[in-house]
């Protein structure tokens, strides 16, 4: 144990994604030893990314405006969304070059281990915008829903839930991620040919 | 020294761990609970990754690490997995399982976890063979899981004066069955059905749990539920999410 403020710096470093008590300790250090100009740049970005970046009232994807750039973009179709777990799944896909539509980010998987049921994901904002009564309603009744949930437990699963959910919509074809996906990847580690294979032979599931 | 093990077991849980690693919970039939990490198995080109997935049955090979064993082999015994996650509220029981399961089993005290394993083993296979309610596989492994603990509820005898039953009244608290003379505030009056599926559940006596009604095992999974929870130290996360969904 270190004292005072560089102890509560490697705890913090600590609870990051990745970052075991070792790596912590490097991280601080590191700091310490760093530029004083270094550090500040760092501080004033980790504290833009809290107050500058929202999330889109239309897709949940991360945004620096009311709207993200898919759901702003006229080209992009309307009538078709690609539902996604993470923001950064959003990027796996655009890197395919194979997807024109727009994006659904649930902000998730359902983990009841990890105490995640479908009230804590963005499920009820989807059927408002399948409903018609999400904040792009105006842009014309969407008639595919590709599920590109990560292929592993949590994400077969939350397939299978919106899968039921979905499947009495009238005039909605719901479509899953063709294989290739080796179950128990994540998506953002799928090679842009692997994706966008999948894209291409998704399968209809209702 | 790191030495080298074999066993077999089902996976209960996987944490992230860095940029491709993850860090697996099993229940193994010799070894008791392990955590073990499973390197590179996210990048999905890593075939392997799909069989240390939850519910898995599997056969591992595993060296001891300093802090974390590490797997350095897997085979697939049983892919449970893809039963249970085809269907959502089979899934979510099956949560609850696993969960259980983790939090029965520590990881210094093994020895005693092969009934455990044993229990586990058979109610993932039920749930992925998709025959029976998912509810009542779920229930029947929590009765028979607390009664391994030692703290399954009574269900004849008087759980305070042992008087032979049967009784009326049921107190979770007073730990199961009591009589009209023990019986503290609160207890609850389940009727004999409710008496009889959490007896047939915890003997395995199938043909009467699946004769059970609608309204008799929503009452059961209640007390059920209660009765684990008031004995947990934590409350278990994912049994308030378990989807129950009575086919008589
Ligand atoms: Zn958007
Ligand atoms: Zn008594």
């Amino acid at each position: 144990m270190f004292e005072g403020p560089v102890q509560d710096l490697i705890d913090e470093l600590g609870r990051l994604p990745g970052v075991g008590p070792k790596s912590a300790q490097r991280i601080a250090f590191h700091l310490l030893a760093a530029d004083a100009a270094d550090v500040t740049r760092l501080q004033e970005v980790l504290q833009k990314v809290k107050e500058g970046v929202q999330f889109c009232e239309v897709c949940g994807n991360v945004s620096e405006r009311e709207r993200c750039r898919y759901c702003a973009d006229a080209r992009r179709d309307p009538t078709i969304v690609c539902v996604v777990e993470e923001p950064r799944d959003v990027l796996a896909v655009e890197r395919t070059r194979e997807f024109k539509g727009r994006y659904h980010v649930l902000g998730g998987a359902l983990d009841p281990l990890g105490g995640i049921g479908p009230d804590a994901l963005r499920i009820r904002e989807l059927l408002a915008r399948l409903g018609g009564t999400g904040p792009a309603s105006d842009e014309g009744d969407i008639g595919e829903v590709i599920i590109a949930t990560d292929p592993n437990t949590e994400g077969e699963a939350t397939a299978t839930y919106l899968v039921r959910l979905l499947k009495d919509f009238p005039g909605l074809s719901v479509t899953r991620l063709a294989s290739g996906l080796p179950m128990g990847g994540d998506l953002e580690f799928a090679d842009e040919m692997t994706l966008g294979r999948a894209l291409a032979g998704r399968r209809a599931l209702s | 020294m790191s030495t080298l093990y074999r066993d077999t077991g089902v996976v209960l849980r996987v944490q992230k761990l860095g940029e491709a690693d993850r860090i697996v919970t099993l229940l193994t039939r010799r070894c008791g609970k392990i955590r073990a990490v499973a390197k590179g198995v996210r990048r999905t080109r890593s075939r392997w990754g799909a069989r240390l997935e939850p519910f898995n049955h599997v056969d591992v090979q595993c060296y001891t690490g300093r802090s974390l064993d590490v797997i350095t082999q897997c085979q697939t015994l049983d892919a449970f997995g893809s039963g249970v996650v085809s269907d959502y509220a089979r899934y979510t029981a099956g949560c609850a399982i696993l969960e259980t399961a983790d939090r029965l089993v520590s990881e210094e005290g093994h020895g005693d976890s092969l009934r455990v394993y044993l229990l586990l083993v058979g109610a993932v296979r039920a749930l992925a063979g998709r025959e029976r309610d998912a509810s009542l596989i779920l229930d029947a492994f929590l009765l028979r899981a607390m009664s391994h603990a030692g703290w399954a509820p009574s269900i004849t005898e008087c759980a305070k004066c042992a008087a032979p039953g049967p009784h009326r009244a049921f107190s979770v608290q007073g730990g199961g069955a009591v009589c009209d003379v023990c019986r503290p505030p609160g207890s609850v009056l389940p009727g004999p059905e409710t008496f009889a599926l959490l007896d047939a559940l915890l003997h395995g006596d199938w043909p009467v749990a699946d004769a059970a009604d609608a309204p008799t095992r929503r009452d059961t999974s209640g007390l059920v539920a209660a009765h684990l929870q008031w004995h947990m130290e934590r409350q278990l996360r994912s049994l308030p999410l378990v989807e129950r969904v009575s086919r008589p």
